[in-house]
């Protein structure tokens, strides 16, 4: 944070970072460019070792027995056949674990094996640790399982009546796990003024994250008991708390190390049962215990997109001005909290972001029905949202005769604004980005004029860099790095953070290397050690780059300062003159006067003792302080705006994507090549959920997953992916590192809404569902209201609606019923 | 890791051996010649062997060759990949090679072989499926079970044959090599074919596959549509292979040939009677894809909706007759 | 102990139980291994051989991450038997940096940012590697066809066929070493 004050020119409080202040004013050497990722060699040599490939002496495998019915009372185990089979070592049930764990403190649903509920086809129930895989498969097959059937239920609109014995004995009522309903402003007023009311119903199918990597855990008691797991988790300091609680373990004798991620996008987030299992098992045994999900367990673990349907009432002004928007969200959440509450908040929280709503009202449910369990995928509950946000922005345009783009661009929520919700916004670059990707694309020439069966679609979107408060109530720091410097010149970096392909290492790297003046091969990077690194609560929510970022940013000016100190004493030269820079460190006026950088460190080392800083990073507090008010803020928001040009087959319905155009308002970028890559994975993965993406089930059959596997479940392939131009709008954010914002979520949003638009362009169908399928295409163009669009929303049973007035209201950010602040919605 | 189950492995180096192993061990033993499919069925233990013997090495089992007439003649071994390079089958057999090219993948074509795919399993997503998901149905009539649970009144199965080579190699009226223990026999591909999921091929277990025969063209054109959902990987949810000559402007012969559809490949012949002796204008042209789009019968068991996908094999008829008419 | 037949090279396994005694190939050196005769490729290298640069996304043939050369040609290891290995010439990740540094695939897929989580990144260099020995300047149609069968969740393919493209370029540069 402080380099970033530096960079901005407020007061440095030393001669030593007023030098620092300088030197990042005269240009940076590393940010904004493209060196080669720090793990980059290990990568493409194979070198890399992910979880599954680690392996050790005496090394036991495990399973999982999994139900194979929906929802059940387990009534009894018989593992003893299962016991007896030579080479099988161990077999745990239930009983073993009979703690509950979750990622979400209000949402402690889970058990590492299930106790007396099972909850979905795949909900596991036992498992078994063999000499090896093969044997500990057969013995799932000798263990006896009675199960007392209960009537499942699959879909939220059943689920929410109530009719079935509960899925679980806790949240709002019934199955409904979580019910909200907030209004800011007055919006049935603000609605009645409208010129234009549109009021539409859509549906965003469930999907999953697919990462290449199948979930892999290897665990370890050591000699003194003490417990080490390695795993495939992109939250390796929430396992750690899940691990210790559910073990009985004093955190101290728990540690997680986060391997590299084959792939995670957001799948890997919630402590899974697998990983305590494992864990419990190696304690058991007293020997090393593995486990490798199946590619079709890796759907039951699923925490993916959840399934909403929707209604988004709208309305504008003759002139294009948004007057108010009523958002009601129904969420199909599946057997388990896992993130749900938080999803379910953010399918209202980030509609207000982009344009300027002066009235909203959101009203959101979330559902537990007999399926896997449904958590955060890239976007985390806003692409539902924006996906029909953004066709009713192309709805109200045509109605009004105004274009998309300006119809957009008239009314962008202003920088540094406080939103309805009372979400602080800092830099907002959503304009460039429409110019640039109006522009790039021949929009203005291509709307409405291309031929039949091709269409052009414009749509926005932005997302967090980072929630501003933590999942379980705390007033820590959300990152924490530590740096060690090496009298030969190395930089040792330690820090929570993990590496899940998006590049997290080479970030923390960078921003290091950037303030110390060294290369990026000079430094060492430890991360995702809860016995070495400091915390980082994870890579989730787009957080990584701005809280590391900034973490690091003050360990290493704490370091430079140190040595500067001592070079400005030795070279006798004054500390604001200091600069350190290709692994030197010398005087600006005077460049031949200086010292190697390794020299320096030795000096300085000579002069202080060993040299090891820390930085940490905390979210400065937000103004909304009403009750639900800490899913939303974030310390910056990123935005995105995308043009998509589409080739629609009316015979056939298919719908071909050929070229995209997306901008991204990346604040800053840290290293430009990873930002880029996140955007075109971002469309790639936008892609899929737009067009052929689903999790679907088989109600007749138990709900068993309809398609769990990579052949069924559809991720497009090279042959699909279309041409994508990349602009990034750099406009840095007074709370990023050097300014920087997210780019691992934000650019897949625009996708979905975008393709749908332009299939709207291409011959005027409205598919207000995803995947755009070739059925649903072809079901528009022969319905009258040339639409396809879900069933009626079932009526949520909103029955107590907090009213929070706005800004522009003379409203506080508190809501009247409780005029204080709640504990859940303090800012630390 | 999904994994194999455990069994004997024989890799001779004749048919003759080959046959003979068959033979002596009945139906618990396997010819696997790419292992493309029945490897993964294995895994996920829809299909059982306890001896499998691989005919990778059998001599004289691969390789295209031609005849100075232009038939064609395809050792059953013959990798995709290498019938789709072989220039001489492009030239000859060009609905063959085009639908070989649709199959799956680059890297599997590599290894799948031409045999395995006419012989290949039928398929439904009740049954791809492992062990244990399965077993969460209640298993079903193809393996394991007793119900069909696309057709859960039905006597039989309805898994869906989803060859792409095949509906080709029945247009251009090709011909296989068996090889028995006791005999060697020629028949024409598309009766190697049944109308039942789960008895899908008319030869004896102990018969192998040893070559296919196309016949020579003469000035006959073909080409093969195939429906899937993505450009690599998927199997057909419909395919239609036409193999069309012309005397004149009138249609001579005609032979449309759809697959993926039902349990057995299907031989459109009333939709093949509208065109031949006819000009293959629009109108005839519509006819005949909407008479081809009447056999096909397919249900609710493979990727895309069923009522789609019987329509598009409308769409892709008419798409294929009208390329060739060009 | 089980195994080989009179010329070696086709071994068979009689007891399904016991482990086939072969020499398999990799990377141009011969290795002495022992596994069970329905050991797939890719758990002999992995497992028995200590070769986990091969990558595993499904072991049913529908993902392309397990993808090694076999006699040149890329192929599934998740669908080929070890037995079926022996006598053929195996190429693994492993096999490609030589003490001269990174493959020029490899330091072009490291340059180009073409691996993100690399996960995937071994069997898209080996089918890659196919590609190029083939057709040393492939046209963006053929690396997107021939790449067709290998599934990457990060990249959205892009960065990977420049790191391709990139990688051509370098091998047919006068005075390239390989
Ligand atoms: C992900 C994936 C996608 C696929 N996509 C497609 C697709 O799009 N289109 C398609 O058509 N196929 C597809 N396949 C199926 C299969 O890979 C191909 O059909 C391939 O050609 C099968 O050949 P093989 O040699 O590998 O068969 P194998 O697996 O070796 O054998 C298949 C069956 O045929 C039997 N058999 C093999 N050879 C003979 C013989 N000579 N005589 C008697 N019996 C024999 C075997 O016993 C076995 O039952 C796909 C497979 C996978 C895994
Ligand atoms: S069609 Fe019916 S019997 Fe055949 S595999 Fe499918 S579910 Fe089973
Ligand atoms: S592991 Fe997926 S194809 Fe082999
Ligand atoms: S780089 Fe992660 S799957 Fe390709």
């Amino acid at each position: 944070m402080s380099a970033a004050d530096a960079s901005k020119g407020d007061a440095p409080r030393t001669p030593e970072a007023e030098g620092l202040a300088e030197q990042l004013r005269e240009g940076y050497r590393l940010i904004g460019r493209s060196p080669v990722k720090v793990d980059g060699p290990a990568k493409v040599t194979g070198a890399t070792r992910f979880a599954d490939d680690l392996s050790l002496p005496r090394m036991l495998h495990a399973k999982l027995l999994r139900s194979h019915v929906a929802h059940a009372r387990l009534v009894r185990i018989d593992t003893s056949a299962a016991e007896a089979l030579p080479g099988v070592v161990a077999v745990l049930t239930g009983e073993a674990l009979p703690t509950s764990f979750g990622i979400l403190p209000v949402s402690q649903d889970e058990h590492a094996l299930c106790r007396d509920k099972v909850r979905f086809v795949g909900d596991p129930v036992a498992a078994v640790a063999a000499v090896d895989e093969e044997t500990a498969f057969e013995a799932l097959s000798h263990i006896r399982v009675e199960y007392e059937p209960l009537d499942p239920v699959f879909e939220p609109a059943e689920a929410i009546k109530n009719e079935i014995e509960p899925i679980h004995d806790y949240g709002d009522d019934g199955n409904v796990h979580k019910r909200v309903s907030m209004e800011f402003g007055n919006v049935a007023a603000a609605l009645d003024e409208s010129d234009l009311l549109l009021d539409h119903e859509f549906f965003y199918e469930g999907n999953t994250h697919l990462p290449m990597e199948q979930h892999a855990t290897l665990a370890w008691q050591e000699p003194d008991g003490r417990i080490t797991i390695w795993s495939s988790t992109q939250t390796p300091h929430y396992l750690h708390r899940a691990t210790s609680k559910v073990l009985g373990l004093s955190p101290s004798r728990v540690r997680i190390i986060a391997c590299p991620n084959g792939g995670g996008f957001g799948g890997k987030s919630d402590p899974f049962n697998h990983e305590i299992v494992v864990a419990e098992l190696a304690r058991r045994t007293n020997r090393p215990v593995k486990i490798c999900l199946t590619r079709e367990e890796v759907f039951y673990c699923h925490r993916g997109r959840h399934p909403v349907h929707m209604r988004a009432t709208m309305g504008f002004r003759k002139d294009g001005r948004i007057t108010g928007l009523h958002f009601r969200t129904l969420l199909d959440g599946g057997a388990y909290g896992s993130y749900g509450v938080a999803s379910t908040y953010y399918t209202g929280a980030l509609q207000t972001v982009t344009y300027e709503i002066p009235a909203y009202r959101f009203d959101g449910v979330r559902t537990f029905t007999n399926k896997p369990p449904c958590g955060p995928k890239r976007g985390h509950g806003t692409p539902q949202p924006r996906f029909a946000l953004e066709i009713q922005m192309d709805r109200a345009a045509e109605a009004l005769g105004i274009d998309p783009a300006d119809l957009r661009l008239m009314q962008l929520q202003p920088a540094h604004g406080i939103t309805a919700n009372w979400l602080r916004i800092g830099s907002m670059g959503l304009g460039p980005c429409i110019e640039k990707v109006v522009e790039g694309s021949g929009w203005r020439e291509k709307r409405g004029k291309l031929p039949r069966g091709r269409g052009i679609g414009l749509a926005c979107s932005s997302y967090i860099c980072g929630a501003g408060l933590p999942i379980y109530w705390n007033a820590m720091p959300h990152s924490g790095v530590t740096l060690k410097l090496d009298r030969g010149g190395g930089v040792a970096v330690f820090c929570g953070e993990t590496d899940i392909g998006q590049g997290s290492d080479t970030v923390l790297a960078t921003c290091v290397a950037e303030i110390l003046g060294v290369d990026l091969t000079d430094i060492r990077v430890t991360a995702a050690d809860t016995d070495l690194t400091p915390v980082d609560l994870g890579s989730y929510s787009s957080r990584v780059t701005l809280m590391v970022g900034n973490a690091a940013i003050q360990a290493a000016e704490r370091a430079r300062e140190i040595v500067a100190r001592t070079a400005g004493k030795t070279l006798g030269v004054p500390g604001n003159r200091l600069r350190f820079a290709e692994g030197r460190v010398f005087d600006v006026q005077d460049p031949d006067r200086g010292i190697t950088f390794s020299e320096a460190v030795s000096q300085a080392e000579a002069e202080h003792g060993t040299i090891a800083t820390a930085g940490s990073y905390t979210p400065p507090p937000t103004p909304g302080r009403y009750r639900g008010a800490g899913v939303g803020p974030s310390p910056a928001y990123s935005y995105s705006a995308a043009v998509v040009e589409v080739d629609v087959d009316e015979e056939t319905g298919v719908v071909t994507v050929d070229k995209v155009w997306i901008a991204h308002d990346i604040g800053q970028s840290i290293n430009e090549m990873l930002v880029i890559g996140q955007v075109e994975g971002s469309v790639y993965m936008g892609l899929g959920e737009a067009l052929m993406e689903e999790m679907t089930y088989r109600p007749n059959r138990f709900g068993v997953h309809k398609i769990p596997s990579l052949l069924d479940y559809k991720s497009p392939t090279t042959k699909e992916m279309p041409e994508v131009v990349t602009y990034l709008v750099t406009d840095p954010d007074p709370n990023g590192p050097f300014g920087a914002k997210e780019v691992g979520q934000g650019p897949l949003l625009p996708m979905m809404p975008a393709i749908a638009n332009a299939v709207y362009d291409a011959v005027g169908v409205r598919v207000d569902m995803t995947p755009i399928t070739p059925e649903r295409v072809l079901k528009a163009l022969e319905r009258e209201d040339r639409r396809c669009a879900p069933k009626p929303l079932p009526d949520l049973r909103i029955e107590d609606t907090v009213r929070i007035k706005t800004l522009a209201e003379g409203g506080d950010g508190t809501s009247p019923r409780t005029g204080r602040p709640t504990k859940e919605s303090t800012a630390p | 890791m999904m994994r194999l189950p455990p069994f004997r492995w024989h890799a001779p180096k004749d048919l003759a051996e080959v046959v003979r192993i068959l033979a002596g061990e009945g139906p618990a033993a396997r010819v696997v010649a790419g292992g493309t499919d029945l490897f993964p069925n294995m895994k996920r233990r829809h299909q059982k062997a306890s001896t499998l013997v691989g005919l990778a090495g059998v001599e004289g089992f691969s390789g295209v060759t031609s005849t100075p007439e232009g038939d064609v003649v395809i050792g059953a071994g013959t990798t995709l990949r290498a019938l789709e390079r072989d220039a001489a089958a492009a030239r000859l057999a060009p609905a063959l090679v085009e639908a070989v090219a649709t199959i799956s993948t680059p890297v599997l074509r590599n290894m799948g072989t031409i045999g395995g795919n006419v012989c290949l399993d039928t398929r439904c997503n009740y049954y791809n499926q492992t062990w244990e998901w399965r077993r969460a149905i209640d298993f079903c009539m193809k393996c394991d079970g007793t119900t069909c649970w696309v057709a859960p009144s039905s006597p039989r199965c309805w898994a869906v044959n989803s060859s792409d080579g095949v509906p080709a190699l029945i247009a251009l009226g090709a011909r296989a090599r068996l090889v028995g223990p006791d005999d060697e026999r020629e028949v024409p591909v598309g009766d190697l074919f049944r109308d039942d999921g789960i008895e899908y091929l008319a030869k004896r277990p102990d018969e192998v596959l040893a070559s296919l025969i196309v016949p020579a063209q003469g000035d006959a054109v073909s080409t093969y549509r195939k429906v899937r959902r993505r450009g690599a990987f998927d199997f057909p949810v419909a395919g239609v292979a036409v193999r069309l000559r012309r005397d004149g402007d009138r249609v001579a012969e005609v032979a449309i040939v759809v697959n993926g559809v039902g349990s057995s490949p299907i031989r459109c012949t009333a939709a093949e009677e509208l065109l031949v002796g006819e000009v293959p204008d629009a109108d005839r042209i519509a006819a005949a894809a909407a008479a081809a789009w009447k056999p096909a019968r397919p249900l609710d068991n493979t990727d895309h909706e069923h009522s789609w996908r019987k329509r598009m094999v409308r769409v892709e008829t008419k798409r294929a007759l009208e390329a060739l008419t060009a | 102990m089980t195994v080989a037949s009179e010329d070696g090279a086709r071994p068979t396994a009689d007891d399904p139980r016991r482990k086939a005694h072969v020499i398999l190939r990799v990377n141009g050196e011969d290795h002495e291994v022992a596994f069970l005769p329905h050991k797939t490729l890719l758990e002999v290298l992995r497992e028995d051989m200590g070769l986990t640069g091969t990558k595993h996304g499904c072991e049913l043939g529908e993902c392309g991450t397990c993808t090694v050369l076999v006699d040149g040609e890329p192929q599934l290891s998740c669908l080929l038997l070890g037995l079926q290995s022996v006598g053929r010439d195996i190429e693994t990740v492993e096999g490609m940096a030589g003490a001269d540094g990174l493959h020029p695939l490899q330091q072009a897929f490291a340059e180009l940012g073409a691996a993100q989580c690399g996960y995937c990144t071994p069997g898209f260099l080996l089918t890659a590697e196919a590609l190029l020995r083939n057709d040393p300047q492939p046209s963006r149609e053929r690396i997107v066809e021939e790449l067709s069968g290998n599934l990457c969740r990060c990249t959205g393919y892009l960065k990977i066929y420049e790191a391709v493209e990139q990688a051509a370029a370098a091998r047919t540069a006068p005075g390239a070493g390989r």
